[in-house]
Order: C-alpha cells, then structure tokens, then sequence
C-alpha cells in the first residue's frame, strides 16, 4: 500500500470514528470502542516486536503499569500538568525499554520470551510491594483527566476521539517505518537472521529500536488508561495481561497492522461480549464465569483453525 | 532463634517447596524434550490435582484412592489434552501452540471456578500430628510427605526412563524424533506419553501440597511458572536437571523471604529467570537451553 493510500485510509476511518458519538448514544459501545483502542495501541507495538522483529515479549503488561504509573505518579503526587505526565511516561517507557532491551536482545526465541517473562512479573510485584510510591495493592486515585483550556477528556466520547487519533497516527508513522529501508531490514531479520546479518544489516540494533518503540507505545496507552480511568491498582497489568496482548496480535496476524486493532477488537469484544450474553443463555448460579471457559476455548480453537491469525487468511488460500 | 536454627528453618521449607516444583518442572521437561512444546497448562494440573483429591477425600474416598483416581484422571485429561488441541498443530508455528496451551490453561481455570468456587479447599495432612523437630528446624509432617512422594516418583520415573521399552523409546524421540520414527517408534504414540505422565506429575505435586496451602482454583498460574522456572534452571531437556532446579528454587525462595522480604518471595523466580537467559547468551553455563521458539 502506498504510504498516501495508508494515510488516506487511516483518515477516512478516524473522520467515521469522530462522528461515531452523534450516531451512537451508548456510553456502553463508546466506553468498550476507547478500550479497544488502548488495547490496539499496546498490541501494535508489539505486533512491531513479533511480526518484524520476529520476537516475542511475554512482560509487555509492564510497559502498560510504567506508563499508567508514571502519569498517576506524576499528576497526583507531583502535580504536573497531564500532558507532561503524558510526554515523560513515553519517554520512560523508549527509555526502559532500551535499558532492559540492551542485555537481553542480544537473546532471541525462547530465550528472550523468558527474560521478558521475568522482568514483567518482576515489575508487577514492585508495583504491590513499593507501597510508598505506588500505593501498594490499593494503587493510586484521583488522577486527573487530560484537559486542553476547559475542554476535559472526561467522556467516553472524547476520550474516544483522543485515543484513536493517537492510535491512527501511531499506525500511520509504523506503517511508514515498516515501509521504509528500515522495515525492509526487519523483514529481512525476521526471514533470516543469519543471512541479514551477513547482508550488513545491525540486527541487534534494529531489534532493540523496535522494541523501545514497543516500550513507548504501550506506556502511552497506559498513559491513557491512567487519564480515562483516573484509578489504577496493579491487579490489571500481571502475566494475564501480557499474555492477552501476545493473544491479541496473534490473533489479528503478526505481520500485518490492523492486525493488532482487529485483534485488541476480537479480544475486548469476546470479553465484553461473554459478559453480557452469558447470564441470558445460561441463568444457573455463576453464568458470568463461563466467559473464562469460552474464552480459552475461543483461543485454542482459533489456533487450531488459523494458527496464523485472521490475516493470515490472505495468505492461506491457494 | 539462632542463625544456624534459622538457616536450618529456611533449608528445610524451602526444601518442602522445592519437590514441588521439581515434580511440575518435571512435566514441563517430559513434555518439551519430547514435543518441544511449552505447555503452559501444567499449573493447571496442579491445580486439579489439588482440588480433586481434597474433593474425593470430602466425599469419604479414603486418601489413597483419592489420589490415585485424581492421579489417572488428570493423566488422562492430559492425553485428551494432546489429542485435541496439540495434535491437530503439532506441524504449526511454536508461537501457535503456545498460544494454545495458554487457552487451554484459561479454561481448565475457568472449568475450576465453575465447578469449586473462589473459595480454598483443605485437604487434611496425610499423617496428623504436631510438627516435627529436624536438625533444629520445625518441619510439618505433609513436608516429609511431600519430600517422601517427590523420591518416590524421581525413582519410578528413573527407572522407567532406563529400564523399560517404552521408556527407551521416550528418549529416543527426545533425542531424534526422525531416527526414532525409522527405527520403528510411534512417535504419536510418545507424544501422547509425555502429555499423560506431565498430567500425572503435576497431579501428583498438586495432592502432595494441597494439605500445606489449600487448594484453589487459581493456584495453578504462580505454581506452573516456578516450575517452568526449575525447569529452565536445570536446562529444561533434563530430567534430574529438572529435580535439582526445584529444590534450588525452592530454597533460594525460602531464603530470601527470611533474609530479605517476605513481598518480594515470589520474584526470587523470574530473577533467577532473567539471569539465567543473561548467563546464557554470555556463554556462562555448560549447557543451552534449546532455542527454537
């Protein structure tokens, strides 16, 4: 796709997402489309990760609690603006990712699974135990929404409007990167390693620019998710939501973009979905516990019958 | 109480743990070394495991039945396990069929919640009576059971491994799934194999332990994932690799919630996993982890 098509595209789906709101009065559907979006944000830096890279990150979650972290942090104990908060928890989150990145991404395969894993436990028990800074298991409260003068991304709308735009933007730039020498390079690495490397390519440091990438998309819809929900604990950010983010890009199909916002959709949908259909079909005590079982059965069954996600239906057929 | 006394405290419950997770690490050793699949449904095992002899013995099974009938029920699941979901994949990529284990461990969990509750289960002590006296350090007496049962298995399974045909042919396809496959092996066969006994073994930690922590339906997560660790620590194709990475987890856990901070215990793991992957990569340890993920 040429890189006017992809924008244009791009354009076209925000300006249908903008008007979404006069068309759609459920905060239900606006409230589930902005978790859609931070999740399609978090899972499009990984999808960087894996279907570019070529690696997988099993402690992605930790990027999410940096950045959601780093804004509630910030803007309640410290005071700063939320924008600021915003910027700095990007930044910590390329930077973080760099620093854990530059001794293990010399790893690969299972290897760097592994210390991924790790580190992303790691930080889930920091958050619990470092109390004084993170308010332990209760987390923080009373962040504040974003705010341009006295407009207030307080609504589901509004919030709506500012993710997907930076969803959007961040798909255009990655779509624009992947194109690039550097893309071609990553695919290279992802085809080959050995051959790219013998093809003069710094495999590491491009592997190690993707993921601090990755590192800063998902602290930026952490970010988001610190401002829209102004509460946060550590309990959503675990080995759960890790492995969630690796399902989700799965899912939609690593080597494509929108593979990761179809994914994030297939997820929070199936979820949010579960949730309320069960307890009509099955009335017994517990109804709402279903949507776990189903939702694994859901996974194994999509691997088995797509084990190259949905856009790897393109590519299946003869 | 002295150092020596608390040094001796911290050895023997972590020592307890630790055949724990030498018996999960096992079947995350049976099942990569011959499949060279990450199963990430393991804990899961331990858990039902857990849950199910506590259920049986409620019901007024006595506890070796109990055992026994959960032990084979979760072998069995685990070949069903194969069957199913692994089988159909066997020639896809290995992020799919981790993936797939990983869905098959939310909805075992799921199963678990619907049929037990949130609530714990308690399964009583195999032997009752007060606690011990070892060395100086006080240890329950489901600790000696735990160590007992954890010898007996690594015994059976040394045995089986190297004294029986089908254990022979387990390690051929470990070793050269394709000459194993000339040779006459029904590698499919041995697929199935591994997926029962790594059901079995974790049944069995999951029974073993279940007096000491209570049995919840969640229990698996944190459980699988130390035994996936001891399983790495020992090189994760390696059996008693496998038993000597528990026990070391185990009491490197035990020490640092004495020591250092009871918080952070659960950390200790995925330290150890971090360095490990660094030690790797450097050159440091004798031997590699099979990286074909």
């Amino acid at each position: 796709m040429s890189a006017r098509r992809r924008w244009a595209v791009l354009a076209a789906v925000g300006a249908g997402l903008a008007a979404l709101p006069w068309l759609v009065a459920s905060g239900y559907v606006l409230g589930t489309l902005v978790f859609i979006g931070l999740n399609a944000l978090a899972a499009l830096g990984l999808s960087l990760v894996m279907g570019y890279a070529g690696q997988v990150s099993l402690g992605q979650a930790a990027f999410l609690a940096l950045g959601a972290y780093v804004s509630g942090v910030l803007t309640t104990t410290g005071g700063w603006n939320g924008w600021a908060a915003l910027a700095v928890a990007f930044v910590a989150g390329t930077l973080t990712a760099l620093l854990v990145g530059l001794p293990i991404f010399r790893l690969s395969g299972l290897l760097l699974a592994m210390a991924t894993l790790g580190f992303g436990i790691i930080v889930y028990y920091v958050l619990v135990n470092w109390s004084a800074v993170t308010g332990g298991p209760s987390g923080l409260t009373g962040i504040p929404p974003l705010r341009v003068g006295r407009f207030a991304f307080t609504t589901d709308a509004r919030m709506l409007w500012l993710t997907w735009a930076c969803l959007l933007v961040a798909m255009g730039l990655a779509g624009n990167l992947v194109d690039s020498r550097i893309g071609r390079a990553l695919r290279a690495i992802h085809g080959n390693e050995a051959a790219a490397q013998a093809a003069g390519i710094d495999v590491t440091r491009l592997k190690l620019g993707v993921f601090a990438l990755a590192g800063g998309l998902t602290a930026l819809a952490g970010s988001l998710y610190a401002h829209y929900l102004t509460v946060i604990n550590p309990s959503p950010f675990g080995f759960v939501y890790s492995v969630e983010l690796v399902v989700m890009v799965v899912l939609g199909g690593v080597s494509s973009l929108w593979g990761a916002v179809l994914g994030a959709a297939i997820v929070v949908v199936l979820v949010e979905g579960l949730r309320s259909l069960l307890p009509r079909v099955a009335a017994t005590h517990g109804a709402a516990e279903y949507e776990i079982i189903l939702f694994g059965l859901a996974l194994m069954a999509f691997m088995v019958f797509l084990p190259r996600g949905l856009s790897g239906l393109r590519h299946s057929r003869p | 109480m002295s150092i020596t006394d608390q040094l001796a405290q911290y050895l023997a419950s972590g020592l307890v743990v630790g055949g724990v997770y030498a018996l999960i690490g096992l079947g995350f050793v049976i099942v990569y070394s011959v499949t060279r699949v990450i199963n990430f449904a393991q804990g899961e095992m331990v858990m039902l495991g857990a849950l199910g002899t506590a259920t049986l013995v409620e019901r007024g099974l006595g506890l070796p039945a109990a055992f026994a009938l959960t032990v084979v029920a979760v072998a069995a699941l685990g070949a069903v396990l194969e069957r199913v979901a692994v089988h159909p994949l066997r020639a896809g990529p290995a992020l799919s069929l981790l993936i797939l284990t990983i869905g098959a461990s939310i909805a075992l969990r799921g199963a678990a919640l619907i049929a037990w509750g949130t609530d714990p289960f308690a399964l009583p002590a195999f032997s009752p009576g007060p606690p011990l006296r070892v060395l100086g350090a006080v240890v329950v007496r489901q600790g000696l059971w735990v160590l007992a049962v954890a010898v007996v298995v690594f015994a059976l399974l040394w045995v089986f491994f190297t004294r029986t045909y089908p254990g022979t042919a387990v390690r051929a396809c470990a070793v050269n799934p394709r000459a194993a496959r000339l040779m006459g092996i029904r590698v499919d066969r041995m697929f199935l194999l591994a997926f029962a006994l790594a059901g079995a073994l974790g049944a069995t930690a999951g029974a073993v332990i279940a007096p000491i922590t209570y049995a919840t339906y969640d229990m698996g997560l944190l459980l699988g994932l130390k035994g996936f660790v001891a399983a790495v620590l020992g090189g994760l194709v390696s059996p008693p690799g496998a038993v000597a990475g528990g026990f070391l987890l185990g009491v490197l856990e035990s020490l640092a919630a004495g020591f250092v901070s009871s918080g952070y215990k659960d950390a200790v793991a995925f330290v150890i996993l971090i360095l490990l992957a660094l030690a790797q990569v450097a050159g440091w340890l004798p031997w590699r982890v099979a990286d074909e993920a």
